[in-house]
C-alpha cells in the first residue's frame, strides 16, 4: 500500500538512526506531535557552553519520520543554541536528498521538536517565560497542500 | 536470503500455464473479436471459451451472464453505477458495508450527489456485517445493497448468503465484489443468492488489466462508458484478448486447485498467526475463523505500519502491506480498521500478511522472527 519511494539517505537514516535513545535529566526536552497523522516525536538535549552538547530523540511515525528525527539530530550536533534554532524543516529535508510530497510535512517534526527542547532549556535558565516558549513556533498553517490530508 | 513475498493480495505473478496459454494471443492468435473474417472468429471463439471458464468458477447460469472488464475498479463502477442508474424509477436508496472496498464506496458517494440516499451498515469488531442494522435499513427502494464477499485488509468472510436473502426479501438487487474471494473460497452465485458478482484476474495469477462481472440472468443494469457494442453494450471498446484469454484459463485452474491450494495456504497462514501472536502486545485483525484461508492481519501496540514494511522489506527481503495512516495517500488511517471499532493509533501499527504459490512451511519461522525483530527495533524507537 505504501508506493512511496525514499531517497537513499532517507533509507539510510531509517534503518540506521543516529542518537536513538533517551537521556536522563536531560537540559532541554520538547516533544511534539504530527498533527496530519497523529504520530510523535521526542528530543532530548544537554547544553554545554550554549551549545549542543548531547542530543537524543524517540518516535513513533513513518519512515520519513524517524529518518527525519535522525537527521536533525545529527545537524543539530555542536551546534550553538541560536544556530540550531534557524534549522528548518527544509533544511531538514534537502539534506534527506528530498522527501516524497505527502511526507513533506513529517520534517516538521524534527525542526518543531528540536527548537521545543531549546526553547524548554531556555524557559529553565530564566531565558525566555513559558508563554514564549509556546508562541512562534513554525505554524503549520498552509501545509494542506503538501500534507495530501482532509 | 531470498525474499518472502507475502503481498499476493496487491499483485500475484502470473502462472506461468496461463502465460503459455495466452502468449499466442498477442503474436500468432491475435485478432479483432469483432471483425468477421477468419482471424476476428478465431479471437472471438477464444472470448467465449475464456467467458465459459470464468462462469464455471462461480457456477453462473451461463457464460452469457459473464462480462469482461478492465479490471475490478470497472467492474465494481459498473455494478454501482449500472444498477443504481438502470433501477432509478424504482427507488434510490443505495446501501453498502462500511468496510468496502473504496472503488465501491466512492460511486456511491458520487451516486449520493446525485441524488440518490446511501446509507452504510456497521460491522462487528471482527468485521462481520450486522445484520439486523441490515434488515433495518433495507425498504423496497433499495435498489441495491453491496456487500463484499471477504474483505482485503482483515480476511473477514461475511455470510452472503444471509445478506442475500435479507436483501432479497425486502429490497431488491445484491451486488458482491469477490475479488479478494474468488479462487480461494467456493463462490456459488446461485446458492448464495448473488445478482452481481465483481472477479478480478490477477487474484487468480491471471493477467492484470483483466476482471469481470457476473450479471444474474433477468438483472438490467446500464453502461458507464459509452462507445461500441462490445459485451452487449456494456463494457463498450476491443476487447482485451491476451488477459482475458488468460483471465479465462487462470479461473479454469482456480476450480481445479482452489481448494487443495488453500487448503496448503491455510496452514502456512496458522503457523504464522500461531508465531507471530507470541509477540508482545501483537493482536490479530478481522475473524478468527471465517477469514479467507490465505490471509493473516495483524496491529501491534506503540508502532507504525510504515515503519514495519519498510524495516521488513529493507532488513528482511520480506514483503507485506500496511492499512496505516501514514502509508496511505491521504493520510487518513484505513476505514477498514476504523469501522471495526481500533482508535486511530491502533490502526496504525497494522500489518497485513497474504499468501500464495511460492510461499511454503520453511518461510514461517523466518518470517514470524523477522516480524518479531522489526517489532523490536521500531519499539526501541517508540517513546510510547
Ligand atoms: S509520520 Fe505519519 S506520515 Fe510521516
Amino acid at each position: 500500500m505504501a508506493q512511496i519511494g525514499y531517497s537513499k539517505e532517507v533509507m539510510e537514516h531509517f534503518m540506521n538512526p543516529r542518537n536513538v535513545g533517551v537521556i536522563e535529566n536531560p537540559d532541554g526536552y520538547g516533544q511534539v506531535g504530527n498533527p496530519v497523522c497523529g504520530d510523535l516525536m521526542e528530543i532530548f538535549i544537554t547544553v554545554k557552553e550554549d551549545k549542543i552538547d548531547d542530543i537524543k530523540f524517540r518516535t513513533f511515525g513513518c519512515g520519513s519520520a524517524i529518518a527525519v528525527s535522525s537527521m536533525v539530530t545529527e545537524m543539530a550536533k555542536g551546534k550553538t543554541l541560536d544556530e540550531a534554532m534557524l534549522i528548518t524543516r527544509k533544511d531538514v529535508a534537502e539534506e534527506l536528498g528530498g522527501l516524497p510530497p505527502q511526507k513533506m510535512h513529517c520534517s516538521n517534526l524534527g525542526a518543531d521538536a528540536l527548537h521545543a527542547a531549546i526553547k524548554n532549556y531556555w524557559v529553565k535558565i530564566g531565558k525566555i517565560k513559558p508563554e514564549e516558549a509556546e508562541a512562534g513556533e513554525e505554524s503549520h498553517e498552509g501545509e494542506e497542500g503538501e500534507s495530501c490530508g482532509t | 536470503m531470498c525474499g518472502i513475498y507475502l503481498d499476493y493480495q496487491s499483485a500475484s505473478p502470473l502462472d506461468p500455464r496461463v502465460a503459455e496459454f495466452a502468449e499466442s494471443f498477442l503474436s500468432s492468435d491475435f485478432g479483432n473479436p469483432s471483425a468477421l473474417h477468419s482471424r476476428g472468429l478465431a479471437a472471438k471463439a477464444a472470448l467465449e471459451e475464456a467467458r465459459a471458464k470464468v462462469a464455471k468458477l462461480i457456477n453462473a447460469e451461463s457464460p452469457e451472464s459473464i462480462v469482461f472488464t478492465a479490471g475490478v475498479t470497472e467492474a465494481n463502477n459498473l455494478a454501482i453505477r449500472g444498477a443504481a442508474l438502470r433501477s432509478a424509477a424504482k427507488g434510490k436508496k443505495l446501501l453498502a458495508s462500511l468496510i468496502e472496498h473504496i472503488s465501491v464506496l466512492n460511486p456511491l458517494k458520487d451516486l449520493k450527489k446525485g441524488g440518490f440516499d446511501l446509507a452504510l451498515v456497521p460491522v462487528d469488531s471482527m468485521g462481520i456485517i450486522d445484520l439486523a442494522a441490515l434488515e433495518g435499513l433495507l425498504s423496497k427502494e433499495t435498489v441495491l445493497t453491496s456487500v463484499m464477499y471477504a474483505n482485503s485488509e482483515i480476511g473477514t468472510i461475511q455470510p452472503i448468503k444471509e445478506v442475500s436473502d435479507l436483501v432479497h426479501e425486502k429490497g431488491q438487487f445484491l451486488h458482491v465484489d469477490g475479488a479478494a474471494a474468488a479462487g480461494k473460497i467456493p463462490i456459488d452465485v446461485q446458492k448464495d443468492g448473488i445478482d452481481l458478482l465483481t472477479l478480478s484476474s490477477n487474484d487468480l495469477y491471471g493477467p492484470q488489466g483483466a476482471g469481470a462481472l457476473y450479471v444474474r440472468p433477468g438483472v438490467r443494469i446500464q453502461p458507464v462508458l459509452f462507445g461500441g457494442g462490445q459485451e452487449k453494450g456494456l463494457v463498450p471498446g476491443t476487447e482485451n484478448l491476451y488477459a482475458l484469454a488468460g483471465f479465462g484459463e487462470a479461473a479454469r485452474l482456480a476450480k481445479l486447485e482452489k481448494a487443495e491450494e488453500s487448503q496448503r495456504l491455510q496452514a502456512i497462514r496458522d503457523g504464522l498467526i500461531k508465531e507471530i501472536l507470541k509477540i508482545e502486545e501483537s493482536y490479530l485483525t478481522g475473524h478468527p475463523t471465517k477469514r479467507l484461508p490465505h490471509h493473516a492481519s495483524f496491529r501491534f501496540s506503540r508502532i507504525e505500519g510504515e515503519s514495519i514494511l519498510l524495516t521488513m522489506d529493507a532488513m528482511f527481503n520480506i514483503q507485506v502491506s500496511t492499512g496505516s495512516a501514514c502509508s496511505s495517500r491521504t493520510l487518513e488511517p484505513s476505514h477498514v480498521l476504523l469501522a471495526i471499532g481500533l482508535r486511530h493509533e491502533q490502526a496504525h501499527g497494522s500489518m497485513v500478511m497474504t499468501l500464495g504459490r511460492q510461499n511454503n512451511p520453511d518461510q514461517i519461522a523466518p518470517t514470524a522472527n523477522a516480524t518479531k525483530k522489526t517489532v523490536e527495533r521500531l519499539r526501541a524507537l517508540s517513546p510510547l
